[in-house]
């Protein structure tokens, strides 16, 4: 067997476990689904106010960042943070399994499942729109929209969950973990809202002159490059020797 | 070092953490097919040491060799050829038995017929068949430590590590599963560490012993030859004299001798090879009455007791 199909299958054994985990842990589909519920209702509100919009134009961006943050958020300080407090930890480690196998198993559950729970959202969004303007035939989102839809909810997600894992490595309880997340993801857009609002004479002319796809665009190049610099930042923080040191 | 009669081998095996030293320059050697007792209170370094040959931890000086191979370099290699059963029992609470062990027997690559037969098999010899599809949240100690164990030696390694299997169980439980252990380890023919405070555990199954306390290495012996080591020869008698005392304790094999005149008792400890016979040979001409002689072995516990004791 090559050593790529090897790691291919390792990855896929962590997140055969992560799946099994999330889906049969007593109490965790209600944590996982109820604050999905919002999205969800967004994903029948907007396109239901929004009509044909909500499939040609990029409103749909909103629940491509909504689910992904959301659901990543809630189940990526499990990641370790969770096997430490349940003491399956060490066990883990102590298994053959490589530990880029193991960091990456783990994320891409996490942002699979949040892609997975995006579809239907999607499809939801869809009917509505055909429910409420309905145009004589079944109408569906443009695929450049789609593309920047799913395209956004990718590296969203991975970028939650590299930070989440950055931080669920170093925090001994999964609380500790999520509290921490939540800092980062919410500390950073309120001071930039902030400076966005002192700043909005010569901020908001500014973005309207960069122009729809130049301003997406850039968030697509910010998010690739922070996803690349964030996941070799946790491959490298991931040693088994420090993991067990503490 | 020869990797070949030992599966493992450590010289001067040194772990700090920040000004705290968890082992101190340990040696030990472990032959291959054997269970080798690694004894030692709470805190002696116990874990730390096998943590580090498993190439969890880095070393903070010495060498080892692990069936070959380096754990600090080689730690991969270590971890596929072996299994282990660390401080906890490492399962989780909500998949079921049989999810616990499917999910090691996909980490260690074990092919779709071969896996469902060997979780069958283990399963069933630990008595948990039956119980498979339960998820194991509720389940006793007991049985999840012989779960833990079964998941240890699910991928048939030549190597299992076993960090006091039988903490925190009651009598009959420990029992039960030093007897499963004992026969899979027999069947298996593998090399077993096994780290424990229990010195029962450690006279029944180990074919070796070492005893550390506070990271030092303190004895190491099979443990017939640590109770050979501590066992002494008690003279009851009247009419001592220094001199008969003195002269005795310089008899050929004679380790030393000393008088309990409260009890009239003289307790020697004697080489494997000296002769009581000549002892009391000796004590008689010497003019005392000696009306008994008794050989006093110890236990394990006894033994252990005494080194632990005598080192703090």
């Amino acid at each position: 067997m090559s050593r790529l199909r090897e790691r291919v299958r390792d990855v896929r054994t962590v997140m055969w476990k992560e799946r099994k985990g999330l889906l049969w842990s007593q109490g965790s589909r209600w944590r996982i689904v109820l604050p999905l519920l919002s999205p969800l209702f967004i994903s029948i509100y907007i396109p239901w106010q929004a009509g044909i919009d909500w499939l040609e134009g990029y409103p749909s961006i909103l629940i491509c960042v909504a689910i992904p943050l959301l659901f990543v958020g809630i189940s990526i300080p499990e990641s370790f943070a969770g096997e430490r407090e349940r003491h399956t930890l060490s066990t883990l480690l102590a298994s053959r399994l490589p530990d880029n196998a193991i960091l990456l198993g783990k994320l891409l559950s996490c942002v699979g499942f949040a892609l997975m729970l995006l579809l239907p959202g999607l499809l939801i969004g869809a009917a509505v729109v055909n429910g409420v303007a309905w145009q004589g035939s079944v109408l569906f989102y443009r695929p450049i929209v789609l593309l920047v839809d799913l395209g956004l909810a990718l590296l969203v997600g991975l970028l939650m969950g590299s930070v989440g894992i950055l931080i669920s490595l170093r925090s001994a309880t999964v609380q500790g973990a999520t509290q921490a997340l939540m800092g980062v993801f919410l500390v950073p857009p309120m001071v930039f809202g902030m400076v966005l609002m002192l700043f909005r004479d010569k901020v908001i002319p500014f973005l309207q002159g960069f122009g729809f796809a130049a301003t997406l665009g850039t968030v697509f190049g910010v998010l690739v490059v922070g996803n690349v610099i964030l996941l070799l930042l946790a491959f490298n923080r991931f040693r088994r020797s420090k993991l067990l040191a503490n | 070092m020869t990797a070949s009669e030992f599966a493992i081998v450590t010289q001067q095996l040194t772990r700090d953490f920040a000004s705290v030293r968890a082992l101190d320059r340990l040696s030990i050697e472990v032959p291959v097919g054997s269970i080798y007792g690694f004894l030692g209170p709470n805190g002696a370094g116990k874990t730390t040491t096998l943590l580090l040959l498993l190439g969890l931890l880095r070393r903070s000086g010495g060498e080892a060799r692990v069936l070959g191979f380096d754990p600090e370099t080689e730690g991969t290699d270590i971890r596929t050829r072996s299994g282990a059963l660390l401080d906890d029992t490492g399962l989780y609470d909500q998949l079921s038995a049989e999810d616990n062990l499917e999910f090691y027997a996909r980490v260690w690559h074990l092919p779709l017929d071969h896996r469902r037969q060997r979780i069958h098999e283990l399963l069933d010899q630990m008595g948990l068949w039956s119980r498979r599809r339960e998820r194991i949240v509720k389940w006793s100690r007991g049985m999840r430590q012989k779960l833990a164990v079964a998941r240890a030696m699910l991928h048939r390694p030549s190597l299992l590590f076993l960090d006091e299997p039988t903490a925190g169980l009651d009598v009959v439980a420990s029992n039960t599963l030093r007897g499963h252990l004992a026969a899979l380890v027999d069947a298996e023919r593998i090399t077993v560490f096994l780290t424990t405070h229990n010195m029962a555990e450690a006279e029944q199954l180990c074919h070796r012993v070492a005893v550390i306390r506070d990271g030092e290495l303190l004895a190491v012996g099979s443990p017939v030859e640590l109770r050979e080591v501590s066992s002494h020869t008690v003279i009851r008698g009247h009419e001592w004299s220094t001199e008969a005392v003195q002269d005795v304790a310089n008899l050929s094999g004679v380790l030393a001798a000393s008088l309990d005149q409260s009890t009239d008792r003289l307790i020697l400890e004697l080489d494997p090879s000296a002769d009581v016979s000549a002892v009391v040979r000796h004590l008689v001409l010497a003019g005392v009455a000696v009306e008994e002689v008794t050989r006093k072995t110890e236990s394990l516990e006894e033994v252990f007791l005494n080194l632990v004791g005598e080192e703090s």
